[in-house]
């Protein structure tokens, strides 16, 4: 009987559980334990999604049994089923290490709040991944970026309030965008179901308002995935949010945000609407590539680590765009297999920092020299995700890189693969910057000795980045995944 | 009119006088909607946007100060982007399906079921609450969640004081002051306006009404008696743990509806299975979840108001 409501439980577990965490707030390390707990739970589900799915098959469950398109539907394919995995892993891995780190940089009688705010968003995130309904996406889409803003809030850094007040704006205009771009597709269609909108939109034809539609939605998205140059409110809200929350924020919203352009791009308008008609792919490959270089630059530039990785961040969603920009199956298969392993690296990446955190305090290049001497197993995990974020060979970050060059080559655009290549060896020179502080300086006089960080930050921390190299020893099982789910979503169609 | 006074709330620089333009925004936006026919649209809003949000910004004036402070910003580019989003609005709306028109794709396709067989399968008279508390359910749930989260990311930033840091009915001091006209009429009010939100809460199978507008005037109630009366004493009226407690227990209510009919073999919020004849079971399961729906409204309502007005009183 439970098998046949996972998918509804995917979604209900962590949004249900939230109004007990918030309950439980005062017991701060009930709280903890439940939203672990419930971490698992959705991973466990999200696995058993993947198994019922894994040869093609798809999943619909109406809720409140009314048959969509008259009720909501969550639909589970070989594409979606892949975010929900990654984001509830990822979920899983961060929210154990989370007590150690919120103890540090959080005042106890807001604890409870933070647990009950990650679950929301946790909920918030899947919910939005897993829906067949366009305004049920919408719905969810707020509840993840309402509870993120006040993730973002509780940051130790005052400037963690003016960051999350800039998200919050910059947020709103997003969502608003989206609303306004669904409010468009109903009225043209009187259906709000994507498979149903998909097969309503092509018989309108040529139309003025599904064009604006398109273009609302695509802004819209584009501004919650931080598309540049819209992506403004990124680099501040990584930097001084809790560690734990840029760990998880940083490895699975925008990855979420870019999901749902995919949903829209392929599934609802279709590729011959968006690509043919559209030719969304001219933003696309000159933002994406101008993202890679330019906030790759930035990122040599910043003292803040934190910060430094955001700005990254930004770059690798740049790679995402191109991979969508290319219309082709290995370009889509890139980016699907970027998505699940920028999580990865930049999960292990911004957990690897927490550790730091939790030693040092703010972590700055200054702060972090020597460092590799003292926290030597923190330090070594940085650089196997750094190794992975630069995409060397043997790691997951190659993987989708190298599909992505693949992918170019096939559409015969030699300039992109250059400055995929140019902008690899800038995520060198940052990611070195770290390595060079932390082992090639000396330890300052005046600094404090400091120990090895927790073994509840740093298993999380090397469970991740291990991830990391098994994906890019192994990737079979995941390419075949993303490549099928891509070669669905073209049906066929060529550019 | 509208736009004269979106434009009036953009030139104006007192916050107080852009704060009761808003109220007066959301009331001609309500007026909008009764004549589009959408009754309990314009009645959320008029609840809502009129009411409540406009009491929420001056709790937070009286934290902020009255003035607009100049902005360093150029608002040129602001505007660009505002005129080309307008534009782009109007470019695409110019070939819409047209307003009224009974062919039009909205009327034919999902909503005629709505309209032709909600009353019997739903079995209310109100299709609005058909379609919000039993077709697209879930949506609903996921708005109350919205609210709840909206409490959860207020008590993280600011604090409900309230009890014992100022002596209660202290008749000393100059803002200190009792008001007996107002607290009589409040008096004479809060008993009426508490029995029409318990009406609205349960005629809204009938009617225009239903949890959100009935929770915001629960809660409009208790903010009558905060504003008339203080902080301190509305606070030992609903205490803090009330609020965080009912709070949660509202989504719960809704959420835990669904998990009944899951438990019953049916899926996630199907109200059939709640009682043995369907359609009873749907007027159970509306009712339960408008219950919650309203619980949690009135609750996180009164909550941000009580979290904003101790912030104004511990900055004074």
């Amino acid at each position: 009987m439970i098998q046949d409501h996972l998918a509804a439980l995917q979604v209900v577990l962590p949004l249900l559980a939230a109004p007990l965490c918030f309950l439980l707030a005062r017991q701060r390390l009930l709280a903890w334990l439940l939203t672990t707990l419930v971490s698992w739970g959705c991973l466990a589900i999200s696995l058993a999604l993947w198994w019922q799915v894994r040869d093609g098959d798809v999943i619909h469950y109406a809720f409140g049994g009314w048959d969509a398109p008259w009720g909501i539907e969550y639909v589970v394919d070989r594409l979606n089923v892949l975010v929900l995995v990654i984001v509830s892993g990822i979920a899983a891995i961060t929210f154990p290490a989370a007590r150690c780190s919120v103890e540090k940089e959080v005042p106890e009688d807001r604890q409870g709040l933070l647990y009950t705010a990650l679950l929301l968003c946790l909920a918030g995130l899947l919910g939005i991944t897993i829906t067949g309904d366009a305004f049920n996406l919408f719905v969810l889409l707020e509840i993840s970026s309402l509870s993120s803003y006040t993730l973002i809030s509780l940051g130790r850094d005052r400037r963690a309030l003016t960051a999350s007040f800039q998200y919050l704006v910059m947020g709103t205009i997003g969502a608003t965008f989206i609303l306004i771009g669904v409010g468009i597709l109903y009225m043209l269609t009187g259906t709000l179901n994507m498979a149903d909108l998909a097969v309503r939109l092509p018989a309108l034809g040529e139309s003025r308002a599904m064009q604006t539609a398109f273009g609302f939605l695509i802004i819209g998205v584009g501004l919650k995935l931080a598309m540049f140059p819209l992506h403004l409110w990124l680099p501040n809200a990584y930097a001084y949010a809790p560690s734990i929350v840029s760990a998880f924020m940083a490895a699975t919203a925008t990855k979420v945000a870019v999901y749902v352009m995919v949903r829209y791009l392929f599934t609802i308008f279709g590729p011959a609407f968006s690509f043919t008609e559209m030719h969304v792919q001219l933003l696309f490959i000159p933002v994406g590539l101008i993202a890679v270089v330019f906030t790759s630059i930035v990122a040599l530039f910043q003292h803040d680590i934190k910060r430094m990785l955001a700005y990254s961040s930004v770059a690798q969603i740049g790679y995402m765009l191109v991979g969508i920009g290319l219309v082709n199956v290995s370009g889509l298969t890139a980016a699907l297999l970027h998505v699940f392993n920028h999580a990865l690296m930049k999960g292990a990446l911004f957990l690897a920092l927490g550790a730091t955190c939790y030693r040092i305090g703010a972590p700055l290049i200054d702060n972090l020299r020597g460092l590799g001497k003292q926290m030597p197993w923190t330090m070594a995990a940085f650089v196997g995700g750094g190794l992975s974020l630069i995409g060397v060979p043997l790691t997951a970050g190659f993987i989708s890189k190298w599909y992505l060059i693949l992918a170019a080559v096939e559409r015969g655009w030699w300039p992109v693969v250059v400055i995929v290549v140019i902008s690899s060896l800038i995520a060198v020179i940052y990611i070195w910057r770290v390595v060079e502080a932390a082992y090639l300086q000396e330890r300052p006089d005046d600094a404090a000795t400091v120990t090895e960080a927790p073994l509840a930050l740093l298993v999380p921390t090397w469970i991740l980045v291990l991830a990391n190299f098994w994906f890019g020893v192994n990737p079979g099982a995941l390419t075949a995944l993303a490549g099928d789910a891509a070669s669905v979503l073209f049906g066929g169609y060529t550019w | 009119m509208l736009s004269m006074t979106a434009i009036a709330v953009v030139r104006l620089r007192s916050l107080f006088g852009v704060v009761m333009l808003f109220g007066i925004y959301s009331l001609l936006s309500a007026l909008i909607f009764v004549v589009l026919d959408a009754i309990d649209v314009a009645f959320t809003e008029a609840a809502v946007g009129a009411g409540v949000s406009t009491v929420f910004m001056l709790a937070t004036l009286v934290s902020t100060g009255r003035e607009e402070k100049p902005s360093r910003y150029s608002p040129l580019l602001p505007l660009g982007v505002v005129v080309v989003t307008g534009a782009a609005l109007v470019w695409g709306t110019l070939d819409m399906p047209h307003f009224g028109d009974p062919g039009n794709p909205v009327h034919v396709h999902v909503a005629d079921r709505y309209v032709q067989v909600s009353p019997t399968e739903v079995g209310i008279p109100n299709m609005v609450t058909s379609v919000l508390a039993s077709y697209r359910g879930y949506d609903t749930m996921g708005e109350v969640i919205v609210i709840f989260t909206a409490l959860v990311g207020v008590l993280s930033l600011l604090t409900i004081r309230g009890h014992v840091t100022v002596p209660r009915h202290r008749t000393t001091g100059p803002d200190s002051r009792p008001y007996p006209v107002l607290q009589v009429m409040a008096m004479l009010l809060i008993p009426f306006i508490l029995v029409f939100a318990l009406y609205v809460q349960f005629h809204g199978d009938f009617g225009p009404g239903g949890g959100f507008q009935a929770g915001v005037i629960f809660a409009s109630a208790i903010i009558l008696y905060a504003l008339t009366f203080g902080l301190n004493d509305a606070v030992a009226l609903v205490p803090v743990w009330l609020i965080r407690v009912l709070a949660a227990a509202g989504v719960l209510i809704y959420g835990g509806t669904g998990v009944v009919s899951m438990l019953r073999g049916a899926n996630y919020l199907d109200y059939d299975v709640l009682a043995h004849d369907p359609v009873h079971g749907q007027h159970y399961g509306i009712l339960i979840i408008e219950l919650g729906v309203g619980i949690t409204v009135a609750t996180v309502m009164i909550g941000i108001f009580f979290a904003f007005v101790s912030r104004a009183e511990g900055s004074r």
